[in-house]
């Protein structure tokens, strides 16, 4: 029993590396740390989302020992399979899994999010809800971010814009192509203490499309 | 192919460039008590990547051609990926953008190992030219179709048909040379990336006049004819591992340090388009792979066609 669960964690460490030197491999990813320094203490990362390789990216340019504390927040029916994408999204990211069809069937999604912070874990959070394929920037954000935040008001949150993704990995395709991503992280953002819902939505939003770069059209 | 005894020569005598520059860049800073300026603190990033780069092409030469050839498509997916990034395509382009890279890159270098000179001149300007737009016109997707097809083939004739001409110079047959083609190509990148260097020196000496203002702010006349000058006297110095005179050499130089500015000017102002100031963050101190290839990239081709038809019968 012991020894599978350490083969088990061998085989999580080693696929971890691989997806980290693909993810390198393909798009030269290096972090921008404009805001805030990586520091070995609690956060929430929020991120705009166009792709399933979002928090693959962010994973990637976090230093091992912050990354292993940090857990990004994943679709169930995306990344809770059985398959490799399963093992993958349990056992080398450790994602907190949320069923985001579980408005009928009883437990409100957030609850396992706060569960996870309240555990002292980091998170990586995409306020959307859902991945961005509109030609829009950014979508409108859920009320998840601010639940969070009112749960655990002395959370961090981070602003994070990664740029690039969904050129190399378009919806419906299943072969990326290499080309550069980068991800920058802003100045940590804490819930004010009279802030209502829209107000700190919009703020984090505000911080969010800042970090994006603007030297070119797209 | 084994190392030619003059690459080990060749080589002393980089290390002991690259000691000098260490020792200039550290005694600036030392000088500066610590506190280095932006400039000195550029410079030494900048000797450093020089001691990782001339290392990469040194092991590559230890494994002779075939080291030579992956060391360059490596190159080329570099360039190609800095490249494509800055340029504007759809997802539409998807399978396109696949085919330059996992086709092109790989097809063109193997063309070079089997040394099919008939294949590999025209496998890009031919085939990739015709093919790639096929892919993207399949799609349906018109908008800005023709930019889009165009950056393509651009970035691969840049990134991987010019570059692949450097390891090409392995594939040229020259009578008594037989043996000691790696040289060329050290000749090549010696005196090109010399004149890159020798142009940045002479530009921060006595740099007062500027060559194209709207293209470059460090591009300046005194940096240009004196690091040209200064490179081409190093071609002329250097012949005894081409297969030139002296003079033919110093020709040699002169030309590809012609086309290595005139390629500085040219990705100047497609970066100046696209308003980056680098290409990437690849090699610390001098920007991505496009920052460093872009003079070697203008005269790879040029100078393996000059050497093709004076000295392959």
């Amino acid at each position: 029993m012991a020894e599978a669960s350490m083969l088990k964690r061998a085989a999580a460490r080693l696929l971890g590396m691989s997806v980290a030197g693909f993810a390198r491999a393909m798009t030269g990813v290096l972090p921008d740390w404009r805001g805030c320094l990586p520091e070995p203490r609690q956060r929430v990362y929020v991120a705009n989302h166009t792709s399933h390789g979002d928090f693959v990216l962010i994973w990637t340019v976090l230093p091992h020992a912050i990354r292993r504390g940090t857990r990004p927040v994943a679709a169930l029916d995306y990344w809770g399979g059985s398959g490799l994408r399963g093992f993958i999204g349990r056992e080398v990211f450790n994602a907190v899994l949320v069923d985001r069809r579980a408005g009928q069937s009883g437990e409100d999604p957030i609850v396992a999010v706060v569960a996870a912070a309240n555990s002292g874990a980091s998170l990586i959070f995409f306020p959307e809800g859902t991945r961005n394929t509109t030609d829009q920037v950014l979508l409108p954000f859920k009320s998840g971010l601010f639940r969070l935040a009112q749960a655990q008001p002395r959370l961090e949150f981070v602003p994070v814009w990664i740029d690039n993704v969904a050129r190399v990995m378009p919806k419906g395709e299943f072969l990326p192509v290499p080309l550069l991503c980068s991800v920058t992280f802003g100045a940590p953002i804490l819930l004010g203490p009279d802030e209502d819902k829209a107000a700190f939505l919009a703020r984090v939003r505000e911080a969010l499309l800042a970090l994006r770069p603007t030297e070119r059209e797209r | 192919m084994i190392m030619p005894y003059e690459a080990e020569e060749l080589f002393a005598g980089l290390g002991a460039v690259l000691l000098l520059a260490t020792l200039i860049g550290q005694t600036l800073k030392w000088r500066s008590g610590g506190e280095a300026s932006p400039a000195v603190e550029n410079l030494n990033q900048r000797v450093f990547a020089w001691w990782v780069m001339v290392a990469l092409i040194g092991v590559a030469f230890l494994f002779g051609k075939g080291g030579v050839i992956l060391l360059f498509a490596f190159a080329s997916f570099a360039a190609l990926r800095e490249f494509l990034s800055l340029t504007y395509t759809r997802r539409s382009d998807h399978w396109a953008l696949l085919a330059a890279f996992f086709v092109g890159i790989p097809v063109q270098y193997y063309l070079v190992w089997i040394e099919w000179y008939g294949l590999y001149s025209i496998f890009l300007p031919v085939y990739g030219f015709l093919m790639l737009p096929v892919f993207s016109a399949l799609r349906g997707d018109t908008t800005r179709f023709l930019a889009r097809i165009a950056a393509i083939q651009w970035g691969l004739m840049i990134c991987v048909f010019c570059v692949s001409h450097i390891p090409a110079l392995l594939t040229l047959d020259i009578p008594g040379f037989a043996g000691r083609k790696l040289l060329l190509v050290a000749f090549l990148v010696i005196v090109v990336q010399g004149s890159d260097v020798l142009q940045y020196v002479f530009g921060k000496l006595f740099g007062r006049h500027k060559v194209a203002p709207s293209l470059s702010s460090s591009k300046t006349w005194e940096g240009l004819l004196g690091g040209v000058a200064s490179a081409t006297a190093l071609g002329a110095g250097l012949w005894w591992i081409t297969p030139f005179s002296p003079i033919e050499a110093a020709g040699f130089a002169l030309v590809a340090c012609a086309m290595g500015f005139l390629g500085g000017l040219v990705f100047s102002a497609i970066k100046r388009d696209r308003g980056v100031k680098d290409w990437g963050r690849m090699i610390e101190g001098h920007g991505g792979m496009l920052d460093r290839l872009d003079s070697v990239i203008f005269a790879a081709p040029i100078f393996f066609h000059l050497t093709r038809f004076w000295f392959v019968p």
